[in-house]
């Protein structure tokens, strides 16, 4: 049976308490199904620390342990929480090698939701990371993905962001990106907006749009490479999706970038610019497969 | 404790002297009226990692931190503690445990509370009566003692934030919010040998917070003054160490330490 995402991050994080004299640290981590099976089930002298929940101080903590060399893994439950745990993260970690030459390497595991979740814990936040300097972004979907992530962080001294989605943990496969000779439109999808794009590129092929499909792991720095550049001169039309806001988020920053080096039109779709209810009707997601379906239906015509 | 207090003095003197012949570019944070609390609290306490803030100059000097680093720092230089990025405001010195400030208040204590704890190491954070208020700063004080971090938390209360006094911002005092915690809290005056007694005295109970009641004779920023002091430490030291029958010694040290500061202030400019 394949290894799930969930089984490669509670097997990395139960090596890295183990072996390394690492940390965990967050709000509720060990209640409540244990945040998916993702932590391990250790104790507090093996390196889960329970923390209180004040909700600002919590992640200044995890930053205290970074700077003292234990490499922790800070855990938000719920990625829209960041709006509470930017300064510490955000403010010292990220600025700490830059202002003082001095290390902070903390893992931030940022687990977005969505589907009823009101209008904090719904969708991602990476959008606003990503704005501050020095805390690179990622936003893994597959096993292999997160553990990239994870080797960069051990490799290196600096924070990283890494954007989780609850939708990613059941993964147990690798995703490549999807290329065609000849395709209407690339698709750059980010997050949970990779398995929206999945399932909406055979609903157009069945119209007779060919669309490109590119997985983006790495969001910042984001780096523009040669497959993209080929499948966007071929297909002549991009579209960056993402599961965060669309304004000044990471697919209208993307999109910029792509459209800079390709020379062809790059379109953003991401989370409306409203506040998400919690009714069905009211909630505001990553774009849905009709949504994106639209959209893809209009550029292209 | 008189030395580095003399040194301190003296150091804000020249650097208040410097900026205000223009060269400085950036706002300073001058520790006059304050500046022995942290020669106190080095002269009883080693081993300590030091999260202090913006107000830090005599932390880092106190502390050992190396004065032409410092002086190069105030002076925009690639030679600075922080090569030129701190400033004032965000100093540090890694030989002497001192970790930089961030220049958002209060968020000194969640991290030395985190340090400590991953650490098992003690642990002094510093803060002012203003940042104390922030509310972070008692969730991590709460959270210190739920885990018996061995942090001390040193608060230069001033009765200042900028201006506005303490009892204008809060009914509450910060002594009472750490018994209530659970720490073991005092709230003293600003003389230096109480200060002293007390930081080895809860050294022994952490984690621990201390009130010292104090006066800043600078504007919060810059060289500026709103009129004398309600009182001055550094001169009731003095007398002081005259009753004691120290005031030949202690001359010699104050002038010892006024022309120390003079040279490095001269050589690096």
């Amino acid at each position: 049976m394949a290894r799930t995402v969930v089984d490669i991050i509670r097997e990395t994080t139960r090596n890295h308490l183990k072996e390394n004299n690492g940390m965990l640290l967050g709000e509720c981590v060990t209640a409540v199904g244990w945040i998916g099976g993702t932590v391990p089930e250790l104790t507090e002298e093996d390196g889960i620390v329970e923390l209180s929940m004040a909700d600002v101080s919590g992640p200044g903590i995890a930053v205290g342990a970074a700077l003292v060399g234990r490499r922790p893994i800070y855990v938000i439950r719920y990625q829209g929480f960041m709006w509470f745990n930017a300064e510490p993260l955000l403010n010292y970690a990220a600025k700490s090698k830059e202002m003082w030459n001095v290390p902070c390497p903390i893992f931030v595991r940022s687990i977005a939701m969505e589907g009823g979740m009101g209008p904090v814990a719904s969708s991602s936040q990476h959008g606003m990371v990503m704005r501050m300097p020095g805390m690179p972004v990622c936003a893994p979907m597959t096993p292999n993905e997160w553990l990239e992530a994870w080797d960069w962080f051990m490799a290196h001294d600096e924070p990283l962001y890494v954007s989780e989605h609850r939708r990613s943990f059941p993964i147990g496969y690798e995703m490549s990106p999807i290329l065609h000779s000849k395709a209407d439109v690339t698709i750059l999808a980010i997050s949970a907006a990779r398995l929206n794009a999945l399932e909406v590129i055979k609903s157009l092929a069945q119209e007779g749009i060919t669309c490109d499909l590119i997985h983006l792991l790495w969001l910042k720095p984001f780096q523009v490479t040669d497959m993209m550049i080929d499948s966007l001169k071929r297909t002549g039309m991009g579209l960056v999706i993402d599961s965060d806001f669309e304004i000044a988020g990471a697919s209208r920053s993307i999109a910029y970038e792509l459209m800079l080096a390709a020379s062809v039109p790059v379109y953003a779709l991401g989370l409306e610019d409203r506040t998400a209810g919690f009714a069905p009707h009211l909630d505001n997601g990553t774009p849905t497969s009709d949504r994106i379906y639209s959209f893809i239906r209009e550029i292209v015509s | 404790m008189f030395e580095r207090t003399c040194f301190n003095h003296y150091f804000e003197i020249e650097t208040a002297r410097v900026y205000d012949t223009g060269i400085i570019k950036m706002p300073v944070y001058l520790s006059l009226g304050q500046e022995h609390i942290s020669a106190s609290i080095a002269t009883v306490s080693t081993g300590f990692m030091i999260f202090a803030q913006h107000r830090a100059h005599s932390y880092y000097l106190s502390f050992g931190g190396d004065a032409r680093k410092l002086i190069d720092e105030l002076l925009h230089r690639e030679t600075g503690c922080a090569r030129g990025m701190g400033g004032s405001a965000s100093i540090h010195d890694p030989s002497i445990g001192m970790f930089g400030h961030s220049g958002l208040m209060g968020d000194q204590v969640p991290i030395a509370v985190g340090a400590a704890l991953a650490s098992g190491r003690r642990t002094l954070a510093v803060v002012g009566d203003a940042s104390a208020e922030e509310d972070y700063v008692y969730g991590a004080m709460g959270y210190a003692a739920t885990k018996k971090a061995p942090v001390l938390v040193v608060c230069e209360d001033n009765d200042r934030s900028i201006l506005t006094p303490v009892a204008t911002r809060r009914s509450w005092s910060m002594v009472d919010v750490a018994r209530s915690l659970g720490i073991a809290a005092v709230d003293i005056a600003d003389d230096p040998w109480l200060i002293a007694h007390y930081v080895e005295v809860l050294s022994d109970y952490l984690p621990a917070f201390i009130n010292v009641r104090t006066v800043r004779h600078r504007w919060h920023a810059g060289t500026g003054t709103d009129g004398p002091p309600e009182w001055n430490r550094f001169q009731l030291i003095r007398e002081k160490l005259g009753c004691l029958g120290l005031a030949k010694r202690a001359n010699e040290i104050e002038e010892r330490a006024r022309r120390s500061v003079g040279r490095l202030w001269q050589e690096q400019l």
